[in-house]
């Protein structure tokens, strides 16, 4: 019978009012706990996505979106442009561009976003294929590692896209060609994760085709034959002028050039395209999400400091009680120290067993929201990163219990064994 | 083994309380008989350094109670002298094997369960080892407050009112328990009382 277990039994032995302390605790420390997971695993995806791209162009609309959907691949695109306007930066030699990477978005597979791009995609995401090819003709596919992983795709297998981001049955293209696999990605942890790529011929192809089943049906008048796979023909890209794509991703030769730096200045007012700096959107957005960020920890620590004063009045309601154990103890041979560490004890345990419970509330808590957010961004969280931030709020947790413990078990200690032994 | 000199304690400047000299040899067994509010209890706290005194000594075997540091006198205390108060009372979260195994922990003594299992069974409550306190019949509850006092075989016993709770049947059963036992371990015994039903069974008796 050690100090440590009589705390325990103590503590156990008023059921009802170490839960309510226990659940109070339990509830802060969860709420601040799941906070650092999910804002610092969201931070880690954005951060890991940005990938040095400097500059994003795209069809006019609000730049945060074209930010999301070009390089996070969780928002609609904001329209789409033509080859013809985006030469300019595709073209090779441009004296301010290192890369730039088209990007023709719209369609999907079982809600895995379809991007035909062109092969230096996987340079900028630092990223290459565990198996298979890269693409070679369209309609040739690489997948991502979660993507081959929860949809069972092995090289050689064949799909039909379909229009847009939904899964969603009517919207199979299923009579226009099917993509074949011939890659699949390692692993990065990057945004390639969980996209399907492919050229973007092949994206074209299959439009063009639904176009012409919708020609077909309107007017019987059509033309007839028509070559289906004229896309086959291996050409460069730039020389389909009048086809479309969504964004283009650019990566300055340097930073410090004044003149790269003017440039989302200069498209934003002298063309039709728009340009978005995905650090700049990217800190408003941290900005916007800070604010509820802030107001949840607040609301948490106030839970905090609430089940603190629990512990507190648990403590020291029970001291009145006990008055008369302490002074028995006394008379077995305990010492004021022995008493004071006791209650110190209890305080310490509870504040424990409630961070005990709140972190395993968090991780639980964020391991379902990690599925209820695969299903809509197809991002993968985890329930089960553990954040050194987490051992910081252990420390905390049991300053609180300390600190609640302190004037009861001072009370304790100061307990007048002759006294309270008469009264009895 | 029992030993006061000159013993004086005050609660307030004006009241002071003078005990006479007491001088138990081992072994020996003690009634000290007092009315209400003749200071018994304040004795009996002198003698087991739960109390000061004022002035004076209280020697236990070849210890000054009154020279020993509060924490030492703590140590001592859980291991020389056995206390049984009027009511019987024991720490609620612990079941009868576990205050028992605590006195022996506090005391700064090995736990030794067969002793404790022994010490029960000898005093008629072996079957109550692992129930909760609160369980317990009064009666009950004395056998197990008298288990404690003599779980870490004082050298001292100090008995405050034993038996005023109780019925002329049960009052003669644990006086004598509690004689027996003391016999058993060969401890001093004094029973603080204002119970007159005790002083036939005491040779040796101190008036207050």
């Amino acid at each position: 019978m050690n100090l440590f277990g009589l705390s325990l039994k103590n503590i156990f032995h008023k059921p009802l009012s170490t839960a309510l302390s226990l659940i109070l605790f339990a509830l802060g420390v969860g709420l601040i706990s799941i906070l650092f997971l999910l804002s610092t695993q969201v931070q880690e995806k954005f951060d890991k996505n940005l990938a040095g791209i400097d500059l994003v162009i795209g069809a006019k609309g609000s730049p945060l979106q074209l930010i999301l959907s070009s390089m996070y691949h969780v928002d609609s695109p904001t329209g789409n442009i033509s080859i013809k306007e985006a030469t300019p930066f595709l073209r090779e030699g441009h004296p301010l561009i290192g890369t730039a990477i088209p990007l023709s978005l719209g369609d999907s597979h079982e809600g895995y976003r379809i991007v035909g791009t062109t092969k230096n995609i996987l340079e900028l995401y630092e990223t290459e294929l565990s198996d298979g090819r890269i693409w070679e003709k369209p309609m040739e596919a690489i997948v991502g590692a979660a993507v081959a992983d929860d949809l069972k795709i092995k090289i050689g297998d064949t799909f039909n896209s379909s229009h847009g981001f939904d899964i969603n049955e009517d919207l199979v293209h299923d009579d226009a060609g099917s993509f074949t696999v011939v890659g699949i990605l390692k692993p990065s942890g990057a945004v390639t994760d969980q996209l399907i790529l492919t050229r973007p011929e092949s994206v074209w192809s299959v439009h063009d085709h639904g176009a012409e089943e919708v020609a077909e049906e309107s007017d019987s008048t059509h033309a007839g034959e028509h070559d289906h796979d004229h896309y086959d023909e291996i050409k460069p890209l730039l020389s389909y002028e009048n086809q479309d794509i969504t964004s283009v991703l650019l990566k300055f030769k340097s930073r410090t050039n004044i003149q790269s730096l003017n440039m989302l200045r200069g498209i934003n007012e002298n063309t039709d395209l728009l340009a978005a700096s995905p650090p700049i959107e990217i800190n408003k957005l941290y900005d916007n999400m800070g604010v509820g960020i802030d107001a949840l920890r607040i609301l948490a620590f106030v839970i905090v400091v609430v089940s603190g004063l629990s512990i507190f009045i648990s403590l020291f309601s029970s001291l009145k009680e006990r008055k008369y154990e302490l002074a028995l103890m006394r008379t077995m041979g305990a010492s004021r120290s022995f008493l004071f560490i006791l209650i110190i004890l209890e305080g310490l345990l509870l504040a424990g067993m409630g961070y005990l419970l709140g972190i395993a509330l968090s991780h639980i808590g964020m391991e379902v929201m990690a599925g209820a957010m695969k299903e809509s961004y197809r991002y993968t969280f985890s329930g089960f990163v553990f954040l050194k931030e987490e051992l910081i709020l252990l420390a905390g947790a049991l300053g609180i219990g300390f600190v609640a413990a302190v004037i009861p078990a001072i009370q304790a200690s100061r307990t007048d064994i002759s006294t309270t032994l008469s009264e009895g | 083994m029992l030993q006061t000199k000159d013993l004086t304690f005050s609660y307030d400047t004006q009241q002071q309380l003078q005990f006479e000299d007491i001088d138990c040899k081992q072994g020996e067994q003690w009634l000290l008989l007092g009315q209400s509010g003749s200071g018994k209890t304040t004795l009996l706290h002198l003698l087991g350094g739960l109390l000061s005194p004022r002035q004076g000594q209280v020697v236990v075997g070849d210890t000054d109670l009154t020279k020993l540091s509060e924490h030492a006198k703590d140590k001592f205390r859980g291991k020389n002298i056995g206390i049984i108060f009027q009511n019987a009372h024991f720490i609620r979260s612990l079941n009868v094997e576990e205050n028992l195994m605590l006195a022996q922990r506090l005391a700064g003594l090995k736990i030794d369960k067969d002793h404790i299992h022994q010490l029960l069974n000898r005093l008629n409550v072996g079957h109550k080892i692992k129930s909760s306190t609160r369980s317990l019949s009064i009666g009950e509850q004395q056998r197990v407050a008298i288990a404690r006092a003599l779980v870490n075989k004082p050298k001292i016993i100090l008995a405050d009112e034993p038996t005023s709770a109780l019925d002329d049947v049960n009052c003669d059963q644990v006086i004598e328990l509690i004689e027996e036992v003391a016999n058993e371990v060969g401890a001093t015994l004094l029973v603080v009382t204002h119970d007159a039903r005790l002083s036939s069974q005491f040779s040796n008796q101190i008036k207050l």
